[in-house]
Order: C-alpha cells, then sequence, then structure tokens
C-alpha cells in the first residue's frame, strides 16, 4: 500500500514538472508569472497556516517577515553595479557594497534573518492570546515596514529597491513549494507535529501532559517565520522591484484569505487556494476596468475585483465554515474513494 | 514520602479557596479527597500540579521542592493528572492522544522529527507501541483509531487515565473518575484504579464524590469543607466522624 | 404524552438508536438507564432535534416533533439539561438564573422559584453575584440545575443531573425532582444513579446499545435481578 502510493506520488510529480515544462514554453510569459505566483502564495499560506492552523495561534505578522527575506537576500544578491545605481541618496554600508552571493544561499540567509525576527517578537508576544496577539502581531508587521523606510542607508528607504536579479525561475519557485509542501507535511506528521496540535487543541491539557507549551509556541512562530522569509525572497526575485508599501497589512490578508479559504490546519487546502486564489485574483482583474456587457456599463471601478472577491469569500465560510478543506488532506485512497473506486470508509471523507 | 504539602494555601483576592493543606501521600498509597462541591480539591490539584502556585505554603514531591514551577516541569518530574471536565485532545484519535502523554519521554524536536532522525523515529515508534499497550490495558484498543471526543463519557475518562499514563507517573491524581459511570462501571473503575497502581507501581491521589469508590478504594482519606481539611484518616473513621456526616456524606 | 416509535440514528458508521420506542405520559418521572454509550444522550438530543433520526418518529399529543428545530421544541415546552456543565460563564450565578426564566413572566412565582433553587443550594445563594465561570466544577453543575428548575417547561429533560454532585446534594436533587413533578412537569431522566432514578421515577426503560431491552414500572425494574446486576453494582 505505502510502497504503491510512493509510487503514485513519484508518478504525479513527475506529470506535473512535464506539464510544468511544457507550460514553461507555451504559454507565455503572463500565464507563467501568475502560475508562478500561485507556487510562492504556497509557500506563504503554508508558513501562516503552520502558526494559525495547526498551532491554534492567530498572527497577522506575515508580511512583515517577508519583508525582512526580501530586503535581506535582495542585498545579497545585487550586483555592486546594481547596488551603486540604487542607493544614489546615501551609500550602503560598504561591507554589503561588494558582497554579492549565490541566489540560494541569499535565499536561505533570508529566511534566517526573518525566523530571528521571528523568535525576537516571539519571546515577549507569544505570551498574549487570540485577538492580542493578532493585534501585537500586527504592530510588529507594521514597525518593520515603517524601519525598512527609515534605513536608509541599508534598505534606501521608500525608494525601495530596483533591478534585483530575475532568479526565481519556474524550476525555483516551484521547487521551494514543493520543498515547504514535503517539510510541512513531514512536520505535522510527526511527533512534534502532534505537540502542536495538542496545543491547538487544549492548552491546559497539554502542558498537562508534559508539553512546554510556551516552548512549543516559539517554535512553531520562529519556523513560520523562516518560511515566509523565504516567501518573501522567492517574490522579490520574481517581480525584480521591492519597496516597504508592497508589505503592508493587505498582503498578510491576502495571506490569511488563502488560509482560511482553504482550510486552516490542511495543507491541502492551503495549496488548493493558493492557486485558485492567485488564477481567480487575474482573472477578475476586468471587473476593475471599465465594463461594457449588454446593459452593464461602468466606467471602471477599481477596488471592484476585491468586493467581488471578498464576497465570494463570505460565501465560502457561510457554507463551509471550516474552508474547502476543513482539517483534512489529500491521500490517494481518499481520491480513489471520491471517484467511487473504493468503497467509503465508514469514517468518510478524504482523509 | 512520596508528595507532602507543607501548609499550601491558595487565596484568590478575599477568598481563600484552600487554607494551610497538609496532605501526605507515601509510595504505593492510594489517597482520597473529599468534601463538598466548591471546597477546594480541584484547587488542590492545580496547586501540586502546577497551574496555580500556592499563595503560601510548599509542595514538595520525592523530596524536592516543586512549588510554582511550570505544569510541564511537574510532570516531568513525575505527576500526571486526569481533569474533572475531561480535555481530550478534540481533532486527535484516541492512540495519538496518548502518544501525546509520551512527550516527556519521546522528546521530539522538530528538525529530528522532520528528518526522520534514527534516534527519533525510535522514539516515535517506542511511543505509539507504549501508547498502543496503554489502550490494551485500559480497554480502549479496539477504539485506537477513532476520534477521541466522539467516544462515549465513561470511555473518554478512561482514555485520560491512559493518556495520563503515558508519561510514565509516579504519582497520579485522578479528578472525579467515576463521575458519568453507573455503579456498575464504577466497581469495575475500583479494580481498575487497584490493577494500574499495582501494574505501574504508582500512588495515587483522588477526588471522588462516588462514596462506594473511594471508600473501597483508598487506604486513606482527607476532608475539605471551604477549604479547611474538616477531617482525616481511614474510611471507616471518615464515615463515622460526625463533622463528614453533617458537612458531606448527610445521614443515610 | 411525548411518544418515540421505532426511533434509529446513525452517528457517521456507528448505528447509535436501532429502533427504540417509548412513552412518556403527562404528569409522570420516566427514566432512562444504561451503560455508557447506550444512546441515552442520544435519545435526548433527537427529541429536542439536536441530533437528526434516519428513522421513526417523536410525537407529542400527537404532534411529529422531528421536522420542527430546535427552536420551535423549546418553545413549546420541552426543555433539556444537557450532560455537564453548561452555564454562561460571563454571567453572574442570579443571572443565569433569571435567563432560565426568561419566557416566563409570572414574577411571583419565579421569585419564589428562585428562593427554592437557593434553598436546595445554599452555595449558589453565597455565590449570587460570583461570574458563573469562576464556579467550582460541581457548582457549576448545581447552577445548570437549578436554571432547568427556572424554565417550568411542561417537559423537563435531565441528562444526568447529579454528576459531580457531593453525597448530600445527590440526595436532595431527587428530592427536588419529584416535587417538580408533582407541580406537573412531565420528567424524563437520564442518569447513571440508577438506584435514586428508579425510586423516583414511575416507569423506566432500560437502553443497551441502541436497543431497548427491559421496561417496567421503576420499582419492578428495581427488583430485577439482571438489572440489580448491571446498573446497581450489586454483584449476585
Amino acid at each position: 500500500m505505502k510502497t504503491r502510493n510512493n509510487i503514485l506520488t513519484l508518478g504525479a510529480l513527475v506529470v506535473f514538472a512535464m506539464l510544468l515544462g511544457l507550460a514553461d514554453r507555451t504559454v507565455g510569459n503572463y500565464a507563467m508569472r501568475i502560475l508562478n505566483l500561485s507556487a510562492i502564495y504556497i509557500v506563504l499560506a503554508l508558513s501562516l497556516n503552520l502558526v494559525n492552523g495547526f498551532t491554534g495561534l492567530f498572527s497577522l505578522g506575515s508580511a512583515g517577515f517577508m519583508a525582512v527575506g526580501a530586503y535581506v537576500s535582495a542585498i545579497l544578491t545585487m550586483s555592486p553595479d546594481v547596488k551603486d545605481m540604487n542607493f544614489f541618496l546615501e551609500p550602503l554600508a560598504p561591507w554589503l557594497q561588494g558582497l554579492t552571493l549565490p541566489f540560494g544561499i541569499a535565499l536561505i540567509a533570508g529566511g534566517i534573518c526573518a525566523a530571528l525576527a521571528g523568535l525576537i517578537i516571539g519571546l515577549p508576544v507569544l505570551r498574549l492570546r487570540d485577538d492580542y496577539l493578532g493585534i501585537a502581531t500586527l504592530g510588529f508587521s507594521e514597525i518593520i515596514r515603517v524601519v525598512i523606510t527609515n534605513l536608509q542607508s541599508w534598505t534606501n528607504g521608500a525608494q525601495g529597491l530596483k533591478s534585483i536579479p530575475k532568479v526565481s525561475t519556474t524550476w525555483v519557485v516551484w521547487g521551494v513549494a514543493l520543498l515547504a509542501i514535503l517539510f510541512m507535511s513531514r512536520l505535522v506528521h510527526s511527533s512534534y507535529g502532534r505537540q502542536l496540535k495538542a496545543v491547538r487543541d487544549d492548552e491546559i491539557a497539554a502542558e498537562a501532559m508534559g508539553v512546554n507549551v510556551f516552548r512549543v509556541k516559539v517554535v512553531s512562530f520562529t519556523l513560520s517565520a523562516f518560511i515566509a522569509g523565504v516567501g518573501g525572497a522567492l517574490l522579490g526575485h520574481m517581480i525584480t522591484t521591492i519597496d516597504p508599501k508592497m508589505f503592508s497589512f493587505m498582503l498578510t490578508f491576502n495571506i490569511l484569505l488563502i488560509v482560511v479559504l482553504g482550510g486552516s490546519g490542511s495543507i491541502t487546502g492551503s495549496v488548493i487556494a493558493s492557486i485558485a486564489v492567485t488564477v481567480l485574483m487575474e482573472a477578475m482583474r476586468f471587473l476593475d476596468e471599465p465594463l461594457n456587457f449588454l446593459f452593464l456599463k461602468t466606467d471602471g471601478l477599481p477596488g471592484l475585483r476585491m468586493v467581488v472577491f471578498s464576497v465570494l469569500l463570505m460565501i465560502v465560510v457561510i457554507f463551509r465554515q471550516r474552508g474547502l478543506m476543513g482539517e483534512r488532506e489529500f491521500s490517494w485512497e481518499g481520491l480513489a474513494r471520491a471517484a467511487g473506486l473504493m468503497p467509503r470508509s465508514k469514517k468518510g471523507g478524504l482523509a | 514520602m512520596k508528595l507532602v504539602t507543607h501548609g499550601a494555601t491558595m487565596r484568590f483576592g478575599g477568598l481563600v479557596a484552600v487554607s494551610d493543606l497538609k496532605l501526605e501521600i507515601d509510595k504505593d498509597e492510594i489517597v482520597g479527597l473529599i468534601g463538598p462541591n466548591g471546597a477546594g480539591k480541584t484547587t488542590a490539584f492545580n496547586m501540586i500540579t502546577g497551574v496555580y502556585e500556592p499563595t503560601e505554603g510548599r509542595v514538595v514531591f520525592e523530596g524536592e521542592d516543586i512549588t510554582g514551577k511550570a505544569p510541564h516541569r511537574i510532570t516531568k518530574a513525575g505527576i500526571a493528572r486526569t481533569f474533572q471536565n475531561i480535555r481530550l485532545f478534540s481533532t486527535m484519535s484516541v492512540v495519538e492522544n496518548v502518544m501525546v502523554g509520551s512527550t516527556v519521554q519521546e522528546k521530539p524536536g522538530w528538525f529530528t522529527s522532520v528528518f526522520g532522525l534514527p534516534g527519533a523515529r525510535k522514539r516515535a515508534k517506542e511511543a505509539r507501541e507504549f501508547a498502543m499497550d496503554l489502550l490494551q490495558e485500559t480497554g480502549l484498543a479496539e477504539f485506537a483509531d477513532e476520534q477521541a471526543t466522539s467516544l462515549p463519557y465513561g470511555k473518554q475518562r478512561r482514555l485520560e487515565i491512559a493518556r495520563a499514563l503515558a508519561s510514565r507517573p509516579s504519582l497520579l491524581l485522578l479528578d472525579e473518575p467515576a463521575a458519568g459511570m453507573n455503579p456498575q462501571e464504577s466497581l469495575e473503575l475500583m479494580d481498575f484504579i487497584h490493577h494500574i497502581r499495582d501494574r505501574f507501581k504508582l500512588s495515587i491521589l483522588l477526588i471522588e464524590h462516588h462514596m462506594q469508590v473511594v471508600m473501597g478504594v483508598c487506604s486513606r482519606m482527607y476532608v475539605l469543607d471551604y477549604g479547611v481539611t474538616i477531617a482525616q484518616g481511614t474510611p471507616d473513621v471518615i464515615r463515622r466522624d460526625p463533622k463528614v456526616i453533617e458537612a458531606y456524606l448527610g445521614v443515610d | 404524552m411525548l411518544k418515540i416509535d421505532n426511533l434509529s440514528v446513525h452517528y457517521g458508521g456507528i448505528h447509535a438508536l436501532q429502533g427504540i420506542s417509548l412513552e412518556v405520559p403527562e404528569g409522570k418521572i420516566v427514566t432512562l438507564i444504561g451503560a455508557n454509550g447506550a444512546g441515552k444522550s442520544t435519545t435526548l438530543k433527537s427529541i429536542v432535534g439536536l441530533v437528526k433520526p434516519s428513522a421513526g418518529s417523536i410525537t407529542w399529543n400527537g404532534e411529529p416533533l422531528i421536522t420542527k428545530g430546535t427552536k420551535n421544541i423549546v418553545e413549546s415546552g420541552i426543555v433539556l439539561v444537557p450532560e455537564g456543565r453548561r452555564v454562561f460563564a460571563n454571567l453572574t450565578v442570579d443571572e443565569n438564573l433569571s435567563l432560565g426564566a426568561y419566557a416566563r413572566n409570572d414574577k411571583k412565582a419565579i421569585e419564589s422559584d428562585r428562593e427554592r433553587v437557593f434553598t436546595l443550594f445554599p452555595r449558589l445563594k453565597d455565590r449570587m453575584k460570583q461570574k458563573a465561570g469562576t464556579l467550582s466544577g460541581g457548582e457549576q453543575q448545581m447552577l445548570a440545575v437549578g436554571r432547568a428548575m427556572m424554565t417550568k417547561p411542561k417537559v423537563l429533560m435531565m441528562d444526568e443531573p447529579s454528576l459531580g454532585l457531593a453525597p448530600l446534594v445527590v440526595k436532595d436533587i431527587f428530592t427536588i425532582i419529584k416535587e417538580i413533578n408533582a407541580e406537573g412537569t412531565t420528567i424524563l431522566l437520564v442518569e447513571q444513579n440508577a438506584k435514586a432514578a428508579l425510586e423516583a421515577a414511575h416507569f423506566g426503560y432500560v437502553l443497551e446499545t441502541g436497543r431497548i431491552t427491559m421496561s417496567g414500572e421503576g420499582k419492578k425494574l428495581l427488583a430485577d435481578d439482571g438489572v440489580r446486576k448491571a446498573y446497581l453494582g450489586e454483584a449476585q
């Protein structure tokens, strides 16, 4: 059974890679960019799902950690010439000016710096709960933005960074997304993952069973910050331009929306929702432009797209309170059952 | 002495929930803690397990002062408990609930877990096997993969005991283990408590209102009323104590 | 009369109730006893519409209840005190009791009922202004029972009212249940304390793994050898 599933999974991965390679050659830059953006959103959604869905902490800090990852990695990969061009108001610190590292190392460095930021912020705020924690992490995220705006000689302030090497290729972003999925599924199905879920289900009981609740929260929060940092780094190296305004609360909101839509506590849900939301957001871009459809005429309503999207979100939340997947995960058996190839187990569902 | 509380006192604002509590529990002993509702029994448990830090007094376990230590450290030291208002992990299966109890032995780290290092794998396997043994022992093996909260009340109580045993305690605190059980099940519970005491070499402190259970299973007991210890002794002494009859038992 | 006919309930793959039939005549106390997981709570939940039966019917004075919806069932006077301590943690003890009586407007009787709750549970009187969430587990149970007494329903269904209460209080609870009944409330009682429940009840049913295996007058069941062995904890 296990080997059969492994073969199926491997086969699916090969097919997916071939499709991806085909798409990379045929569908054109615009479509490919959206596809790759959804891979980055997978990474980001998994990061938020780790704290919100699996550990039961209400965190709204994603954008802050992404910013740290994006800036750190960008400064590490840009060539000295590009740095000269960017930092025309105040020069970059000399030791960084000449430093150019391979993308892989910069990516990890971005993640580590975000994780450090997560650790520093986590130690004080993880003593808070629920909405208090949400507000504290949100505030932290905004503070990062303000700091970046004002650290002119490190970040180039409000001007942002331009001409970041465009190295987040299709293979890179989907490779990282795959690693993130693998990491998360190993984590949540391990003994450590059981501790996370124990903390989420009942902190008092978890503590009484010998789980160091505070420490588990800090670890989860820090790991999540690492993943968010890597996601931010990928994003910077895909769109090649970053500035502090990009990392506002709206970004966190989008990720939160994906997590809730897909199902808090479901990796599968986060993956599906990341792709669906990214593609739909683009597909509905026409809503913001002037409309002339039969008797329907508008002069372009910027934001209409968001309105439609929010309505969609409400509909999903009303009819499927726990998101598309709830807490269930994809499995080959579940797929076979859904397709009617195997009898339903008495527990039912896809899990 | 397994556990001694030296005048442990718990105040909430002006209210004295437990005052000057002096419990002594010996190795292998089963001791009862009884008293009217609101007498401070659960508060006493919470002081021993670190949920509350006593306002005054000390808690000494196996000669070591554990007053004010974090609950997970106290579990590590060897005290496990169940909860009066059942606290199972609702999204987990029966066997997973028990495996969380193995945290103290398994000491899972995120890195070793994710990368499946041999040591971690071995400990995880042992934790699962031990959990299955405990389920066998508590008669829950056939429900191993069911959702924990889908079990009927009485079985949930047993599961809480199995989960507590997974941390390999030497002192087990049971908060109303017979609540929600019918007399027949309560009798089985008495046998079960004796059985786990012998099998796992435990000392047990239990809160219980079911007199047949407490009197039948405990060698000694303490009676609290309004936070004050009003009596202590063997079941026979307690049964005949006029203060206990007036405050708690009533006349037959 | 509350009448259940051939009721079946499935939970996922589990057949929790397998075609049970029972009657609760007006003005009587009927008790349902059985082991854990026999389906007692499921029966009560089906009556108030919290669980959807897969077959069978539940009628009250000839009127079907199954499609009515919980809110309408409760408003027609059938009230369930669920198992465990469901009190409003952020309201005071007194406010919890008042909420029990919110559908009534017989002010004088409400006051005397409140006094009766306080006589039964002097602890609650001591803690009248305290938030319910700060009460001990047993005190919360007293409050849940007290609040149910305040509703003065036509049919009162209680799921283990004696759970977690001290022996002295348990004795009083059954006395009070009989008093409430004497004032005209029909009572359906689920209890683990089978002896006390059968002593108080006019009629009893024994439920075993989703089936009714025995029924009869309370006193008669109490004398039955099978019942004594299985539910009263009297070996031989």
